[in-house]
């Protein structure tokens, strides 16, 4: 009992005190929401490594940005959504600039509390398609491209530059059987009818990641022309297997852009001609990322293993950094300030323009096509390209693709719409707007 | 001692049922309530509030739901966490299709379909008993949390597939959505709780709540001496479906702000079915003191490393939190196997004939 | 009448037509029931033997495989990291023993069910905290587990049998038959049974519990160990593997939680129903039934015995 009371006594004081933790004033602090635990641990890890070394290694190389020093706090969230409502409020009281939730079902929660709290959203495309759109979610970014995005280009460069392409043939499209997974489902189903193909769903819950052979066995069965694959966590490896063992053929089968070097590898020779889309590169030839080897790993500031390095999840959480580390030079050179608020930052975020000199500039040439984003355009709707595995790395197999924004604009535009009046009293944007 | 009940009289056989019939209980429960109306409230910052009160007692109040069923009636169930779904899902649809209507009232309307929802998966309770029964109530699981991920119709064909609160004001102030305050939200939720713990308790130690027992004690006994099994058990299931149903409701309405099926798996079941093992069975007050252990111990235990300083990775404290919990709860049982709740008696009794042991 | 046609004609009009698939859907599920079945082997043994009804299991499985895949990443030998497994889930049997049974004794089993939950908060905590939350691939080479597939060319189309599968299947077949004789045939089987039977009376004839339960949760040790390799490698080794433990579940309930025949026979009968109505029924739906066919089934099943298909007779008494 004396030692439950000495328990809840403590628990009380931790409460009471933890609001107070304030920052020290010359810094900026940006928390990390990672999951490095959990289910999806192993989808998790490489990207907040990769998310961490790059802010830490800024911090090494420039002291920080603008030569302000970043507090880089992770917070774990096992990507439970409860956790990381429990990391929001948490790092609430200390200023942070932004969030990045890395979780769809986080994401959704927060999405509404960003415009009353005054902390921008980086949601790296996932979270809302929808959100994409400035001038209704003016403090959610989702560059650069959205899954809808993503789907287009998929069927793109699968119909041979034109979803025309797919006319008359059928389509498999398998998919984590949740909000991230359903989300392309309006528009496929849209384009379907509009080209002209036959669309077979396959969904896998988030309990049968695992024990996807019945699945397979529809594959089997429907024989589709092209296998569209949204996969996250442990379905992505799971699904590569099962793929192999079918013998379904890999240049039919295509990914969104979240499985990484890890899940493809697990699958062996079969897995040859395994294609992704991504938008950034791989490997770990680029100035910065030696930059990271140099001053973060090498000198022993990161729990990142070697071989982690350059694979896709790793530069996605480096690409993240880098929007991150943009947003908030921008935020410096806009308002003036040094230590920048997350309103600031929002403003950063509006006037990302990362183009080819940038990115040389960062040290990162050839790392990503451009991005631009505006007031009114969150995401920039960037190209992505079309990647496959050889057997041991990623090779580039294709030139980057945009998105069908013909089809793809107006569903979002009455996605936002409908976003916004359902919940009735959604602010109407009157945040600054700094474009020229 | 401290805890002395001597001088104080019956003289009615209602003054001698009621819940609190010890003048220290009542000055207790009225300083918890202070506490709980006044000073947190006063002095809490947000992260008290929203991260810790909240959960807490939307915890507390799905653990008591379940406590009626598991606990009171010895009817083992694994789908609380469906239950709550659905409480959540129909207050989200009364809540878009009668915005004018005050919130509460959904809230409390959305208890109703959850006990509909709740019978109809209580009926093979008449057959199967014991951890076969979990069969049944795992089905509802299982099968509802498919149910709120296959039909758009529930969430208004959003296109995130999850439920997005509304916005809605109690007199005039902001009680769901973002521009409540953590404040507000508390209190409604406290009051809500509050009300619902005061109902279960009174249920409890009346008629129904005998008939319950008398089912858990021995089904075939209870029947004997009168006591229809058919009515105990579904209205047992009505009841505790209902309690967890506003849970649910709250939960999403009050603390998440959206859903996804997710939400609702078999994960937030265990949560509850674990919240009452340890704060014990068959006890209002151990709901408490479950969701205390369960919730609270571990966001304390995660806050503690930054607290003094330990300059520890996340993922490493999240680790170490998980090991901890497990250790305490092992720890926790095998200092009181009955639940919290026997220790709390035990203490009373010790603090009743302090300083003379006997 | 289009809903009866999709319901009674259609699925088996296409049985009929495709029968290589249905042959292919009839082995997936039984590969998927032996599998589940070997998880629930694990809990049956535990429950016979301790009447503890045990939460951990599937995290068991996990942390077993675990140490095998991760002592093989640093370097030891895949057969002795093996041996070293087995090693160490003996030691946590003991420790499991020591440490939270035998303070335990003689609670109700709701008690002790919430006892293995603290078990399993600790080995996911323990676990990702040794060898890290990153998924690893199973070591099928080193231990020489066969790879690829045998096609055969029957039924008017192809039926693919995995050999992974195939081995996966005997040696549940093995394991299953090893324990049924180490039940019939040695002292220590006697012993568990009379365990199993009644613990006092056991107790009085001078049977060490302690000993028996050290004995049990080693062997479902090794059962998890088993299920962790070819669960492992049909995916890959990681923490989400514990959610397909639910499945065992209904096949738990279904085959009697006492009983080991019922363990297999009732995965076999979750396994290939639940892939069946996934195929045939499951698009009627919109797909994704499996998540819940199971417990329906289970469910069917008990409203006719409600002990489970082999379980002991319920027999109440006032």
């Amino acid at each position: 009992m004396k030692t439950l009371l000495k328990c809840a006594a403590a628990a009380l004081a931790l409460a009471l005190a933890l609001p107070a933790d304030a920052m020290a004033e010359d810094s900026i602090y940006v928390p990390l929401f990672t999951y490095r635990t959990g289910p999806f641990g192993g989808s998790g890890t490489p990207i907040a490594d990769g998310m961490h070394d790059y802010l830490a290694m800024l911090n090494e190389r420039d002291g920080g940005i603008g030569g302000v020093k970043l507090v880089v706090d992770e917070c774990e969230t096992g990507y439970d959504t409860k956790k990381g409502l429990e990391c929001y409020d948490s790092v609430k009281p200390k200023n942070p600039v932004m969030v990045n939730p890395w979780s769809t079902g986080i994401t959704l929660s927060l999405i509404p509390k960003a415009s009353v709290d005054k902390i921008p959203i980086l949601s790296m495309a996932y979270g809302l398609s929808a959100s994409a759109k400035g001038d209704i979610f003016p403090w959610v970014f989702n560059p650069p491209a959205t899954y809808w995005d993503g789907l287009s280009e998929i069927l793109k460069s699968a119909g041979g530059g034109s979803i025309e392409g797919l006319k008359g043939k059928t389509v498999g499209y398998l998919y984590f059987d949740a909000g991230f997974g359903k989300e392309p489902i309006p528009l496929f189903q849209a384009l379907a009818k509009d080209v002209g193909f036959n669309l077979k769903l396959y969904p896998v819950a988030p309990a049968d990641m695992q024990n996807q052979s019945s699945k397979w066995l529809d594959i089997r069965r429907d024989k589709p022309d092209l296998l569209v694959m949204y996969g996250w966590g442990a379905m992505n490896p799971t699904a590569i297997k099962e793929a192999v063992k079918a013998e379904f053929p890999m240049d039919k089968f295509i990914s969104i852009w979240w499985p990484n070097d890890a899940d493809v590898a697990a699958a062996g020779e079969g897995a040859k001609g395994f294609r992704t889309l991504n938008w950034h590169g791989t490997g770990a030839n680029f100035p910065a990322i030696a930059d990271i080897q140099k001053l973060v790993i090498d000198a022993g500031k990161s729990q990142t293993p070697k071989a982690e390095v350059g694979s896709v999840l790793y530069n996605r959480g480096v690409y993240n950094s880098v929007l991150i580390a943009e947003g908030i030079a921008q935020a410096q050179k806009i308002t003036g300030k040094e230590v920048v608020t997350g309103d600031d930052v929002r403003r950063g975020l509006e006037n990302l323009d990362l183009d080819a000199a940038r990115f040389k500039a960062l040290g990162l040439e050839g790392f990503a096509g451009p991005l631009k984003t505006t007031c009114f355009d969150h995401n920039s709707h960037s190209a992505t390209f079309v990647q496959q595995w050889d057997g041991t790395k990623w090779v580039k197999a294709g030139d980057l693709v945009g998105p069908d924004t013909a089809k793809v604009q107006p569903l979002l535009d009455e996605a936002a719409m409908a976003y916004a009046q359902k919940n009735a009293g959604w602010p109407i944007r009157n945040e600054v707007c700094d474009n020229k | 001692m401290f805890y002395r009940e001597a001088g104080q009289y019956k003289t009615t056989y209602a003054a001698d049922m009621a819940i609190f019939p010890i003048r220290q209980d009542r000055w207790g429960l009225a300083l918890i309530l202070f506490v709980a109306f006044v000073v947190i409230p006063t002095f809490g910052g947000p992260f008290l509030l929203n991260t810790m009160m909240i959960p807490f007692l939307v915890l507390s109040l799905a653990a008591i739901g379940l406590n009626l069923l598991t606990g009171y009636t010895g009817l083992l169930s694994l789908g609380t966490g469906a239950f709550m779904g659905v409480g959540a899902y129909a207050c989200y649809k009364l809540a878009t299709w009668f915005p004018q209507v005050n919130i509460l009232v959904w809230i409390v309307a959305s208890g109703f379909v959850s006990a509909a929802v709740g019978v109809l998966f209580g009926l093979p309770s008449l057959r199967i008993k014991g951890f076969y029964l979990a069969v049944a109530t795992l089905a509802a699981q299982f099968f509802l949390q498919w149910g709120f991920a296959r039909a758009p119709w529930l969430v208004n064909y959003n296109d995130s597939g999850a439920i997005e609160v509304p916005r809605a004001t109690l007199f005039g102030v902001p009680v769901t959505g973002p521009s409540a305050t953590p404040v507000t939200r508390y209190l409604v939720v406290l009051t809500l709780v509050s009300i619902m713990a005061w109902l279960a308790s009174n249920i409890v130690h009346g008629r129904i709540g005998r008939i319950w027992m008398a089912v858990r004690d021995m089904d075939i006994a209870a029947q004997l001496i009168g006591i229809r099994l058919l009515n105990a058990k579904l209205l047992a299931f009505a009841v505790s479906s209902f309690t967890v149903g506003v849970a649910g409701a709250l939960m999403v309405f009050l603390w998440l702000g959206a859903a996804e099926p997710e939400a609702f798996n078999i994960n937030l079941s265990f949560e509850i079915l674990f919240i009452i093992i340890i704060g014990g069975l068959g006890s209002i007050v151990g709901a408490f003191f479950g969701a205390t252990i369960m919730h609270l111990m571990p966001i304390a235990l995660r806050a503690l490393p930054a607290m003094i300083g330990l300059p520890i990775e996340a993922a490493r404290v999240e680790q170490l939190t998980f090991m901890i919990t497990g250790i305490l709860i092992i720890v926790v049982l095998i200092a009181e196997p009955h639940g919290l709740a026997r220790l709390w008696q035990t203490a009373k009794q010790k603090l009743r004939v302090w300083p003379f042991p006997y | 009448m289009d809903l009866f046609h999709a319901i009674f004609v259609d699925p088996f009009a296409q049985m009929i037509s495709a029968p290589d698939l249905l042959a292919q859907t009839v082995w997936e599920g039984f590969v998927a029931g032996i599998l589940y079945a070997l998880i629930a082997l694990g809990f049956v043994l535990i429950y016979k033997a301790s009447g503890v009804f045990n939460f951990a299991q599937g995290i068991m499985m996990v942390f077993a495989a675990l140490t095998l895949v991760g002592l093989n990443e640093k370097g030891v030998p895949a057969w002795i990291a093996l041996a070293l497994s087995v090693a160490v889930m003996y030691g946590l049997a003991v420790a499991i023993e020591r440490l939270v049974l035998r303070p335990l004794v003689n609670q109700p089993d709701i008690i002790l069910l919430m006892a293995t939950l603290g078990i399993t908060y600790f080995l996911i905590g323990f676990g990702e905290l040794v060898f890290g939350g990153s998924p690893k691939s199973m070591i099928t080479k080193q231990l020489y587990l066969p790879e690829g597939a045998i096609n055969l060319h029957v039924l008017g189309g192809q039926v693919q049998l995995q050999k992974l599968d195939i081995a996966a299947a005997v040696i549940a077949m093995l394991m299953v038959a090893g324990l049924a004789l180490f039940f019939q045939k040695t002292r220590i089987g006697r012993a568990l049974r009379a365990v199993a039977d009644d613990h006092q009376a056991a107790l009085s004839v001078g049977i060490s519990l302690n000993q028996i339960w050290v004995i049990v949760w080693f062997t479902a040790g090794v059962v998890a160990l088993a299920t962790g390799i070819f669960w492992g490698a049909r995916s890959d080794v990681s923490f989400a593997l514990q959610v397909v433990s639910l499945k065992a579940l209904p096949v738990l309930i279904l085959g009697g939680l006492t009983s080991v025949p019922g363990a297999i026979v009732g995965g076999l009968i979750i396994g290939i129903g639940e892939k069946l109505g996934e195929f045939y029924w499951g698009p009627l739906l919109g797909g994704g039934i499996e998540s819940w066919l199971a417990y329906m089934i289970a469910l069917v099943f008990l409203l006719f015995r409600p002990q489970g298909l082999f379980g002991e007779k319920i027999i109440e008494r006032i």
